[in-house]
C-alpha cells in the first residue's frame, strides 16, 4: 500500500500548488506564450524579452490607470497540443485580460479556438499563416502575411528600381517560398511590370544552374528569389557566376547573418522585405534599438521587435478600452491606430495588421535599411 | 437482486466520471477549464500508454513509433469529420457520426499496426525499435508532403467534439478492453512471448498471431486517442507525431511499469499533472535576489525538474510505480 500513500501525497501537493493562485484587482495580467524550450526557443526567448521591455516601459510610465502590469508567462514547446493547454491555463487559472503570442502558427491555430470561446482577445506576434485570424474576430496578429510581402517586393521593383522586366525563382515544396513568389509575380505584373520567367526548383537542391540558365536568358531587370537565406545565398552565387549583373530581391526569409556568409560579393546590392531595419533612423527603431541593447546586450531580431510590438498594441488598446473585460479590449484592438518599431498598425477586417515594411539592401557585407514601404 | 454488485472497475470509472462532472465548470465549478484540459490530455495518456504497454510491457516488444498510430488515427478521423459535417452541415446529434470517425480513424491505425506487425516477426529488441523509430519518421514524412491534409501547414478545421465525457468513455473502454484481453488465456499467450519466446513457441502457442496481434490492438487504441487529440485541439500537425512525443509515451510505460495496465494508468496521470504542476509551482516562486541581481527561475526550468524527478523515479524504483503488480480494482473477479 506504501505506493498508494505515495501517491496521494503527490496529488495533495499538486492540488495545493494548483489552489494557491489568485488574481488581484491592483494589477492587470498580460498572458504572454511563446517556446522557451524546442525547436524554436531561439524565437521564444527574443520574443519573451521583447515582451518584458514593453511591459516594463508601461510600467516605468506608472502602468494603465495606475494599474500595475503583470506579464504571465507560459512555455508552448512549439507544441500545438501543449499551446492549447497554455492557452486554457492562462485564461482559466491566471485569469489574465488579453494573450500576446505565440511565435508559431501551428501553436496559435490550436490558442485561438480558445480564445474564440472566452471571448478573449489575442494578438500573435509572428504567425504568418493567413488561416489564424479567419479562426474567428478575437484573434488578431503583429506581423504581416505573406501576400502582403511580395506585393510589398513588387512595389519596390517597380517604383524604386524602376524594374519592367522580373523573373521568380522558388522552392516548389514550401508554401511559403511558393506563396511569396506568386504574389510578387501578381503584383509585378498588375503594376504593368512583365514576368518573364516563373521557376520553381525542388526541396534541398543545391544547384540552381539550370532555371538560372533559363531566367539570364530572359534578360530581367531584377530575380525575386522567394526562399530562405541559405538557398538564396547560393543562388545569388550561381546567378553572378553565370554573368548575372542585375540586383536579386527577397522576403524575410532572407533575414539572417548567414545570408551574407554564404553569398559573400554575390548578395551585394541585393535586397529584402522586413519587418523592421536596426538602422532606421526614425526615433521609435532607435530608441527601441537602444533600450533592448541596453536591457539585453544583444541586437534586436524581427521576433523580438513584433513580440514587443504585439504587447504594446495590447497595451494600447486595454489602455483605450478603459475596461479589462474581453470584449471592450477586442472592440478597442479593432480601433488600433499605432506607432510601432515596425511600423505604423491599423487592422483590416481579417485582423491582420495594414502597415508598412522595411526594404533592407546589402551594401558591404552589412544590411543597411534601403527604403520604407506602403501597401 | 441482493447480491448484485457493480463489477469494481465501473464501480471506479463511475465515481471518476461523477466526481470530476460534479466539479466541473458546468456544474460547481470548483475546477476550472484548466483543470478540465489537464484531465482531458491525461485521460488520453492513458490510452496511449496502456495500449504501448500491451505491445512494449505484455508482449515484450520494443515499440519507438507509436505516435506514428496515433497521427493515423487523428488524419483520418479528423479527414472523416471534416468532410462529413461540410457535406451535411446540419447533422442534429453529431457525437455518434463523431465516434464513428474515430472508430474509423482507429481501424486506419490498426491496418498500419498490421503491417508494421510484420518486420516484428524477424526482429527482435534494439533492432525492432530502429524498425518502428524509422516507421514514425515515415509517417510523418508522408504527412508533410500529402497537400490534401495541409502538408507542413498540418491539418486544419477539424471540429472541436472532444468533451470530457466522450474521452471518458474511450478511456473507460480502453482500460476494459485491454484488462479482459490481458486476462484471458490470449493475454497470458502475449506474456508467454514477452518471458520467452522459443518456450511458448514449444508449448504450442502460436507467437506470430500474437505479437502480430499485439501491434494491431495497441495500434487500433493509438489510433483512437489520435483522434481524440486532434478533435480536442481542432488541428493535427506532423510534428507533434515525432520522436519525442513517442518518447514520452514510453516514459509513461516505464514510470508506471512495464506491463502493469494499473501503472500505465497511474503514470499518465501522474506525469501530465506533475509537468503542469511544475509550470505553476515554478511560476508562484518568489523572484530572489544575490548580489543586488534579481533572479526568476523562469517556466524553462520545468523540464530540468520533470527530467531530475524521472531519474529519482527510475532510481528508487527500478520498475516502475507499479513494478509487474495490477490493482485489485483491474483485476477481473472470480464469480462465486
Amino acid at each position: 500500500m506504501k505506493s498508494y500513500a505515495l501517491s496521494a501525497a503527490v496529488a495533495a501537493i499538486l492540488a495545493g500548488t494548483f489552489l494557491s493562485c489568485g488574481s488581484s484587482n491592483k494589477e492587470i495580467k498580460i498572458g504572454g506564450v511563446a517556446p522557451l524550450t524546442g525547436e524554436a526557443a531561439t524565437f521564444g526567448a527574443s520574443s519573451k524579452q521583447g515582451m518584458e521591455l514593453a511591459i516594463q516601459e508601461w510600467n516605468d510610465k506608472g502602468g494603465i490607470d495606475s494599474k500595475k502590469i503583470v506579464l504571465a508567462f507560459a512555455d508552448d514547446k512549439g507544441d500545438p497540443a501543449e499551446g492549447a493547454t497554455v492557452f486554457t491555463k492562462l485564461i482559466q487559472q491566471d485569469k489574465v485580460a488579453a494573450i500576446v503570442g505565440p511565435v508559431m502558427s501551428k501553436v496559435a491555430l490550436a490558442g485561438a479556438p480558445i480564445c474564440q470561446a472566452n471571448q478573449l482577445p489575442m494578438i500573435s506576434s509572428t504567425a504568418t499563416n493567413p488561416k489564424v485570424t479567419e479562426v474567428g474576430d478575437y484573434v488578431f496578429r503583429a506581423c504581416f502575411i505573406d501576400p502582403f510581402q511580395g506585393t510589398v517586393g513588387a512595389k519596390f521593383a517597380l517604383e524604386t528600381l524602376k524594374a519592367k522586366k522580373a523573373a521568380c525563382l522558388f522552392d516548389v515544396g514550401n508554401d511559403y517560398t511558393k506563396g511569396l513568389s506568386e504574389f510578387f509575380r501578381d503584383g509585378f505584373t498588375k503594376g504593368g511590370g512583365e514576368i518573364v520567367a516563373f521557376e520553381g526548383h525542388a526541396t534541398g537542391t543545391t544547384d540552381f544552374k539550370a532555371q538560372l540558365t533559363k531566367i539570364i536568358a530572359a534578360k530581367p531587370d531584377v530575380i525575386y528569389v522567394s526562399d530562405y537565406y541559405n538557398d538564396a545565398a547560393l543562388i545569388a552565387k550561381q546567378a553572378r557566376e553565370l554573368g548575372y549583373k542585375g540586383t536579386m530581391g527577397g522576403g524575410d526569409g532572407w533575414d539572417s547573418p548567414k545570408l551574407t556568409e554564404i553569398g559573400g560579393a554575390s548578395v551585394e546590392g541585393c535586397w529584402f522585405s522586413n519587418h523592421y531595419a536596426a538602422d532606421d533612423t526614425t526615433p521609435v527603431v532607435q530608441d527601441f534599438v537602444k533600450k533592448y541593447k541596453a536591457k539585453y546586450n544583444a541586437e534586436p531580431d524581427a521576433l523580438a521587435v513584433l513580440a514587443y510590438d504585439g504587447m504594446n498594441i495590447m497595451l494600447d488598446a486595454v489602455k483605450r478600452a478603459g475596461k479589462t473585460d474581453g470584449p471592450s479590449i477586442q472592440a478597442a484592438l479593432k480601433a488600433t491606430d499605432f506607432s510601432g518599431v515596425s511600423g505604423h498598425v491599423k487592422f483590416d477586417d481579417h485582423r491582420n495588421p495594414v502597415k508598412s515594411a522595411v526594404i533592407v539592401e546589402v551594401k558591404n557585407g552589412k544590411v543597411v535599411y534601403r527604403a520604407t514601404v506602403n501597401p | 437482486m441482493g447480491n448484485f454488485k457493480l463489477p469494481r472497475l465501473l464501480l471506479a470509472g463511475l465515481i471518476f466520471f461523477i466526481i470530476v462532472m460534479i466539479l466541473s465548470p458546468d456544474m460547481t465549478g470548483a475546477l476550472n477549464g484548466y483543470f478540465m484540459v489537464i484531465i482531458e490530455r491525461s485521460l488520453i495518456f492513458v490510452i496511449l500508454a496502456i495500449s504501448l504497454n500491451l505491445i512494449n510491457g505484455i508482449t515484450g516488444q520494443f515499440s519507438l513509433g507509436h505516435m506514428g498510430f496515433a497521427a493515423v488515427g487523428a488524419y483520418v478521423s479528423g479527414t472523416f469529420t471534416s468532410i462529413w459535417f461540410k457535406l451535411n452541415p446540419h447533422t442534429l446529434s453529431h457525437y455518434p457520426v463523431f465516434m464513428i470517425c474515430i472508430v474509423i480513424g482507429g481501424l486506419g491505425a490498426a491496418v498500419v499496426g498490421f503491417l508494421i506487425g510484420f518486420p516484428s516477426l524477424r526482429l527482435k529488441g534494439d533492432y525492432l525499435a530502429i524498425v518502428t523509430l524509422g516507421f514514425g519518421e515515415i509517417i510523418r514524412t508522408i504527412l508533410n508532403n500529402i497537400d490534401y491534409v495541409g502538408g507542413p501547414r498540418g491539418l486544419l478545421g477539424i471540429p472541436m467534439f472532444s468533451k470530457f465525457p466522450i474521452i471518458m468513455l474511450f478511456a473507460f473502454l480502453t482500460v476494459v478492453i485491454l484488462r479482459n484481453l490481458v486476462q484471458s488465456s490470449h493475454g497470458r499467450a502475449m506474456l508467454s512471448i514477452r518471458e520467452n519466446e522459443l518456450a511458448s513457441e514449444l508449448c504450442g502457442v502460436d507467437t506470430v498471431r500474437y505479437k502480430v496481434m499485439g501491434f494491431v490492438i495497441g495500434a487500433f487504441f493509438a489510433g483512437i486517442a489520435g483522434g481524440l487529440l486532434a478533435h480536442l485541439l481542432t488541428l493535427a500537425h506532423p510534428t507533434q507525431y515525432g520522436f519525442l512525443p513517442s518518447a514520452l509515451v514510453l516514459i509513461m510505460v516505464y514510470a508506471g511499469g512495464m506491463g502493469s495496465l494499473t501503472g500505465s494508468v497511474l503514470a499518465a496521470f501522474t506525469l501530465t499533472f506533475l509537468t503542469e504542476g511544475l509550470r505553476v509551482g515554478i511560476d508562484a516562486l518568489p523572484e530572489f535576489t544575490i548580489a543586488s541581481q534579481t533572479y526568476k527561475i523562469g517556466t524553462e526550468w520545468t523540464m530540468v525538474i520533470y527530467a531530475i524527478l524521472l531519474i529519482l523515479i527510475m532510481l528508487f524504483k527500478t520498475e516502475g510505480i507499479m513494478g509487474m503488480r495490477e490493482s485489485r480494482i483491474l483485476i477481473i473477479e472470480e464469480k462465486k
